[in-house]
């Protein structure tokens, strides 16, 4: 069976610096995952709903307005409810060191903050969606 | 898994299962054959596949947007497949055609499907038909497919529809274009998108002279402005009318047994790739078409015995 990396990237709440997103998701494109983009300013409740219907092994968010505190804990949420609680979430962004273990007591899989390379950030959804297929199967 | 409990979650329009089940047949799971053999036959006969092709830039994923806020009024269900192409590289791809839809993204009968071509050149992906029929099934009662941009021959899309909408926009060209043999010769309806852009009605002059009937040009030629919802209930009125007649002319069973002809040809084809590229025996120095003739007889055999 021929699994290709679905993954969905997502911009919650309310600012629309999206450059973040943008480089991830190319970056994850050129990594050979496929990755659903569903541009800016997405309720918690949209993503969820659009992880679902698209099938996706990971979810990740990107915030740079500061409310990630409360956004990607509630994407988390959304995903629950929608029954898909098993998809995992990753976020990056402005994100101050102190939200980090807070933001990954919260269900998070993992933060990146500015500096984080590609590398890194893709190894991460690699592991996540890897994961995320080993349950399933 | 449990396929005969996914099979019945997807008979009651659960999203996660059609979701999972696209996935499943697409990724080419050993599940395969089980899930498509199960879906209800008789939606999937009544449903309507409309799709929708053109350039890029044109106003495919707008103008799906407000086909959709249309047949919503009219409370039917919809299932929507958005094909963008997967990177010859890496093969890796950016799936963008949700953003458009995404006022739709709460409503639980509106079903959107991302999917990348993996390899296919013709508009389409592989398993588009089988993403449709898992919609239909699902109680999609109209199902969209958005072709990846395309330029004259990418023709999947004319095969899979019961109906195909071509969406052009002024600016790509002159009337040599029209001229051209290709899509435009055999699809459904042409609609000229951005209308309120210069050019709009050379454009629409020129598309005319596809149509040698002047009765036909005025049922098939149409204008709208997608990002203002301007033309868009003229054109759902369009689809319908020729639905209706495509029904009682047979047309529509028609294109499904031809649709399943072919789309059984490309499977097969597709299923033996493996087979035959085990058998190419690289730098023989033969000719690519006597290789291949050898090899379907080296498979005739095999099959023979």
């Amino acid at each position: 069976m021929d699994q290709k990396n679905r993954v969905l990237i997502g911009k919650p709440g309310l600012d629309g610096h999206d450059r973040g997103a943008k480089f991830i998701a190319r970056a994850l494109r050129d990594a050979g995952f496929e990755v659903v983009y569903t541009g800016i300013r997405r309720t918690a409740e949209e993503i969820a709903a659009s992880a679902v219907q698209e099938d996706v092994a990971a979810v990740g968010l990107s915030s740079m307005s500061g409310a990630h505190v409360r956004l990607f804990p509630a994407v988390i949420e959304a995903l629950k409810q929608a029954g898909a609680g098993d998809i995992p979430v990753l976020g990056g962004g402005i994100i101050p060191d102190e939200d980090i273990e807070p933001l990954k007591q919260a269900g998070i899989e993992a933060i990146f903050t500015p500096g984080t390379s590609a590398e890194t950030i893709i190894e991460a959804f690699q592991s996540a969606c890897d994961k995320h297929h080993s349950q399933r199967s | 898994m449990n396929i005969q409990e996914l099979l019945q979650q997807l008979h009651r329009g659960e999203p996660r299962s059609i979701g999972r089940a696209i996935s499943l047949v697409e990724d080419q799971d050993p599940a395969t054959a089980e899930i498509l053999a199960g879906l209800d036959k008789s939606r999937i006969e009544q449903a309507l596949i409309l799709g929708i092709t053109g350039p890029p830039g044109a106003g495919k994923s707008t103008l799906t947007a407000g086909l959709i806020q249309q047949l919503r009024e009219q409370n039917q269900r919809i299932g929507i497949v958005a094909i963008d192409p997967s990177s010859p590289i890496s093969g890796g791809a950016i799936l963008g055609d949700r953003i458009r839809m995404m006022s739709h993204a709460l409503d639980t009968d509106v079903i959107v499907r991302s999917m990348a071509t993996r390899g296919r050149l013709g508009g389409l992906c592989a398993s588009a038909g089988a993403a449709v029929r898992i919609m239909a099934a699902s109680g999609c009662n109209k199902i969209i497919i958005e072709t990846v941009g395309v330029g004259q021959t990418e023709m999947d899309i004319i095969r899979l529809a019961d109906m195909t909408l071509m969406v052009l926009a002024p600016g790509f060209g002159d009337d040599i274009q029209a001229m051209k043999a290709g899509i435009l010769e055999v699809a459904d309806l042409l609609v000229i998108n951005k209308a309120d852009l210069p050019g709009a009605d050379m454009l629409a002059l020129h598309l005319g002279t596809v149509f040698p009937d002047t009765d036909d040009r005025d049922l098939r030629l149409l204008k709208t402005i997608a990002s203002e919802n301007q033309g868009l209930e003229k054109l759902l009125e369009r689809i319908q009318l020729l639905e209706e007649n495509y029904r009682q002319d047979n047309t529509l069973q028609q294109r499904r047994q031809n649709s399943f002809t072919l789309e059984t040809m490309d499977w097969a084809l597709e299923l033996l790739r493996p087979r035959i590229a085990n058998l190419i025996v690289p730098d023989s120095g033969t000719d690519p078409r006597v290789s291949a003739q050898n090899i379907i007889e080296q498979l005739g055999q095999e099959f023979s015995k």
